[in-house]
């Protein structure tokens, strides 16, 4: 494969394009690649599945600071589910998550096909669009939290403008400091999906363009009833590659907001972090990433399924 | 939204004239160009104005008196938290974890790739499964039992203990990336270096890795604006003494008191985004098929 294949290919499954080898015929078996795979062998037993296990067993001690191996049970996740903290950080990860997609996915693929239309300069359009995902979401947290000073900020050039209405404290508000979030998330994602999107649109078939012209449908339709459908694979990785920033969003709420005013911003990465190493109770904070796991694995295992475990010959 | 689609003339050749739809196109285009240079333009201005203009002019007025002082400052004065070395430490903090880390990890993803796609190793479907499981999975679900593990083998807060965390967690989607890009090479290459004798080493090495430009160099911009940018593992697995610049960044901006000098805020965080904006303005196409092929990593 290369580079420029679309992200289906890229990301093929064993079941796929892999040849079989069968080097060896008789003789002593290819050790070599044993040994080779040994390190990747000990991370993934000791790093990934240990460490899994490891969590999921510490969830049901009473572990604070330490942990400790006294089992209490479903202890922890009855306290869990009782918490407020944790319940309004679903909340806010839920509210979020659903803008933040959205938003990257409806403007992400707008930019895309504004793209497509053969524009003069696309490729700085292109560079404009997609660099600020090239940078941390701590830098991008910063920057917006300086935007939207509530003394200093691009308030107060709202209100000198004759603007007073747009001057809002949003980063005060416990209303509003979410759709803050919300906005520096889709600011630093929305060129992914408009990169994304945008091959999709230029593997589709220029027939179908062709044809389309011919039969007089207009390009807005075309592209609603036609080409988007097309570029479903592509719809599909960006939303997923969305949806697992929105699952780990804690870099961009620390540095933006900390999760404040009050806990109106924080959300189940940073409510584990919390748990971890400030307010120290391990078992509650290892309670918190079990639910986490097992609602991404119920979530994603189709979706991994379908993306790498087919079988040859399931086509795309 | 119908000014952006609903031009009369699909693809094929430029228009030649201006009509309306296609003037609202480029109004669209550059209105979405602001709202995405804005935020870039604001940190640049910014940081070259004194405090008292940031205090009295508005956000996106141009320096007056335009001053590098904001930049020096940043770089070896301001304080974060007792340290008053700025974040250079940071910035070196950050060179030496990114260079091993991203060195090994593509090294480590070529090798496993290598051995995944021309070799039958017994158990290489389970290991692959796993490492998917790594992929996808929030890194919380690790984090505390591998930061106890750290602290009984004496790594915690220590350079390698970083590295190897992002080397763990780089496994994987470097992992896929060769593998994918060697089961496309052709088997008759393999079988015929098999047949002159060549052994697992010699044909990574003489044949393999020489082949390996394009997805070495996609793997590289990926891991290094991925382990550049890191927050979390550098905040937990650094100690104190090997904060990348992401997190010394956070801590000036979050610890200071007072009044806020925005001015030194955003000298310090466009030089955190240095590195990251310089290779992607640099590699250009290589980082999108980076986001394409990295599109397991999260």
């Amino acid at each position: 494969m290369s580079a420029t294949q679309p992200v289906s290919d890229v990301l093929a499954g064993p079941g796929g394009t892999t040849p079989v080898s069968r080097p060896r015929r008789g003789r002593r078996i290819a050790w070599m690649p044993h040994v080779a795979l040994t390190p990747s062998w000990i991370i993934a037993i000791v790093a990934y599945l240990g460490t899994m296990a490891a969590t999921v067993e510490l969830s049901f001690t009473r572990s604070k600071l330490l942990p400790v191996f006294e089992f209490v049970g479903w202890h922890q996740y009855v306290r869990l589910f009782r918490s407020d903290v944790w319940l309004i950080s679903v909340g806010n990860l839920l509210l979020f998550g659903v803008l933040y997609v959205v938003g990257c996915l409806v403007i992400g693929s707008v930019l895309a096909i504004l793209l497509d239309r053969r524009m003069r300069g696309e490729g700085l359009l292109r560079t404009i669009f997609l660099y600020p995902y090239a940078l941390s979401f701590i830098v991008t947290g910063i920057v917006w939290r300086w935007i939207l000073d509530p003394t200093l900020g691009i308030g107060r050039s709202f209100a000198a403008m004759g603007l007073p209405g747009l001057a809002i404290n949003w980063l005060g508000s416990e209303q509003l400091a979410i759709y803050a979030v919300v906005v520096s998330g889709i600011w630093q994602s929305a060129g992914l999906v408009m990169a994304l999107m945008l091959a999709g649109l230029r593997g589709v078939d220029g027939e179908i363009w062709k044809a389309a012209r011919v039969d007089g449908i207009p390009v807005w339709r075309t592209y609603v009833s036609i080409i988007i459908p097309q570029t479903w694979p592509m719809v599909i990785t960006s939303i997923v590659l969305l949806a697992m920033s929105v699952v780990k969003s804690y870099d961009l709420i620390v540095a933006l907001t900390n999760g404040g005013p009050g806990v109106s911003t924080d959300v189940p990465a940073k409510f584990i972090i919390d748990y971890l190493f400030v307010r120290t109770n391990v078992a509650l904070a290892m309670a918190a990433s079990t639910v986490m796991l097992v609602v991404v694995v119920v979530v994603l295992m189709p979706w991994i399924y379908f993306q790498y475990m087919r079988k040859p010959g399931g086509g795309r | 939204m119908s000014a952006v689609v609903g031009v009369p003339t699909a693809r094929g050749p430029k228009p030649t004239r201006l009509g309306p739809a296609r003037i609202g196109l480029y109004a669209f285009a550059i209105v979405s160009a602001a709202f995405f240079l804005m935020p870039l333009y604001v940190m640049i201005v910014t940081s070259f104005k004194t405090m008292p203009e940031i205090s009295n002019g508005a956000i996106f007025a141009l320096p007056r008196h335009p001053t590098i002082a904001p930049w020096i400052q940043a770089w070896s004065k301001a304080c974060i938290g007792m340290d008053c070395r700025g974040i250079s430490p940071g910035f070196w903090n950050s060179v030496q974890i990114t260079i091993p880390s991203t060195i090994l990890s593509v090294l480590l993803g070529a090798l496993n790739g290598y051995a995944l796609s021309f070799w039958r190793v017994r158990g290489s479907e389970a290991l692959f499964a796993i490492l998917l499981i790594g992929a996808f999975l929030p890194f919380q679900v690790f984090l505390y039992p591998l930061l106890r593990i750290s602290n009984v083998l004496g790594l915690y807060g220590t350079l390698p203990c970083v590295i190897l965390v992002h080397i763990i967690f780089g496994l994987p989607v470097m992992t896929l990336m060769f593998r994918n890009y060697y089961a496309g090479l052709p088997m008759e290459l393999f079988k015929a270096a098999r047949v002159d004798g060549a052994g697992f080493w010699r044909i990574l090495i003489e044949i393999l890795l020489p082949m390996s430009g394009p997805i070495g160099i996609v793997a590289v911009i990926l891991q290094v604006t991925g382990i550049w940018n890191d927050f979390l593992f550098g905040l937990i697995f650094a100690g104190n003494d090997h904060q990348p610049m992401t997190v010394a960044l956070n801590t000036l901006v979050s610890s200071t008191f007072g009044d806020k000098p925005y001015n030194i805020f955003m000298a310090a965080t466009l030089l955190s985004g240095a590195v990251p904006l310089i290779t992607y303005f640099v590699s250009g196409r290589w980082f999108v098929r980076g986001i394409a092929a990295g599109a397991v990593k999260g």
